[in-house]
């Protein structure tokens, strides 16, 4: 799966350099994270984080469009899919509203760099357009949603596929914790870089998750059963598609689903 | 096959109706409930921790542009706009794959 060209690898090897050296260079302590509410040297070390990621992605589709371009409608509906996902705000049980991210359903089909690509086209979307998150913040916010929430999500579909599980249940577990995943890390982001005066980063950290979290868990939920309704979706129409990324191999095994 | 796909469409409606519920019963339960954004539940929050209120050291570029906050109508329609571009796209390609399948059928498989 990751067979990559020799100048690939080079391109891969120096952006992440780049990105270690920008990191190291800077004084390290750090939904959307709002336009201006991070400080410049945050702004960057997360911007450079997403660096790798961003370049292995951009080399993954480089690759899907030249070798699968049968997958790319696949592709297409990941991307349309963070779109509308995104842009709904919901409300929720704390009497405010949030959205989801949509990244789960990419992530599960296509791995975690290649939803580093669509997350942060829509990201930039609502940066210029909506002053939703922002430009500055653009970093950090795609280093959550399109980066650390879709890694997870990739992470537990795999876990779930090698050990058997329903394939719907573990599909729904993944975009569910993705999304949950996604806040806690961008608590994380805030504390970081606000740290609480009495108990520091960690106290800090609680204190933005208690705004985050319980608006997000049914919005988790939601997300998990939108992602499970579109892959029932593509189940029933894109069959070939899917066979060609790869989607159904490992079911056979498992003889169920 | 006709039996898996019967579970499914049993499965689909139960999860097209929680989604519904999901979103329906916060609105109808908490009457009178602000419903603003939890971004700006998340600068109040700045707010608390630092102690003092945060100047944002940057206004987003649209905002620059304009000389003041994007009016709530034209934001919903930048959202709705998105939303549309989203929908698009997949019924489109929902479109695609399931006439192919209802006019390939007894090609394939």
């Amino acid at each position: 799966m990751n067979k990559w060209s020799k100048s690939e690898k080079g391109l891969l090897f120096a952006v992440t350099l780049a990105a270690a050296v920008y990191v190291c260079g800077l004084d390290t302590k750090a939904m959307h994270i709002m336009e201006g509410y991070l400080p410049a040297g945050y702004c960057i070390a997360w911007g450079a984080v997403c660096l790798p990621f961003l370049a292995a992605g951009y080399l993954r589709i480089r690759k899907l469009v030249k070798e699968q371009k049968k997958a790319l409608i696949l592709l297409a509906m990941s991307g349309a899919f963070i779109f509308v996902i995104s842009s709904l705000k919901i409300p929720s049980v704390t009497g405010s509203c949030s959205h989801m991210t949509g990244t789960g359903l990419g992530a599960i089909l296509f791995g975690p760099s290649t939803v580093s690509i669509l997350g942060i086209i829509v990201l930039v979307f609502q940066a210029v357009l909506l002053a939703h998150g922002g430009l500055t913040t653009l970093g950090a916010n795609t280093f959550s949603m399109a980066i650390a929430g879709p890694l997870f999500s990739f992470g537990i579909y795999k876990l779930g596929v090698r050990f058997g599980w329903n394939r719907k249940a573990v599909i729904f577990a993944a975009a569910f914790l993705g999304d949950l995943l996604t806040y806690c890390v961008t608590s994380i982001q805030l504390a970081l870089a606000y740290p609480s005066e009495t108990g520091g980063v960690a106290a800090s950290a609680v204190k933005f998750l208690g705004v985050f979290a319980p608006t997000q868990l049914p919005l988790a939920v939601l997300e998990g059963i939108l992602t499970v309704l579109i892959v029932i979706g593509m189940e029933s129409f894109a069959a070939p598609e899917l066979r060609a990324i790869g989607f159904f191999r490992k079911e056979k095994t498992d003889g169920r689903a | 096959m006709a039996e898996h796909k019967k579970s499914n469409k049993g499965l689909v409606c139960v999860l097209i109706l929680a989604s519904i519920l999901l979103v329906v019963v916060p609105f109808l339960a908490l009457r009178g409930a602000e419903f603003g954004g939890s971004d700006d539940a998340g600068s109040q929050m700045v707010n608390e921790v630092t102690g003092t209120e945060y100047e944002p050291w940057f206004t987003p570029v649209l905002e620059n542009l304009i000389g003041g906050e994007i009016p709530g109508e034209i934001e919903s329609l930048i959202f709705c706009v998105q939303t549309g571009i989203g929908v698009g796209i997949l019924a489109f390609c929902f479109g695609y794959l399931v006439a192919r399948k209802k006019y390939s059928r007894g090609q394939e498989e």
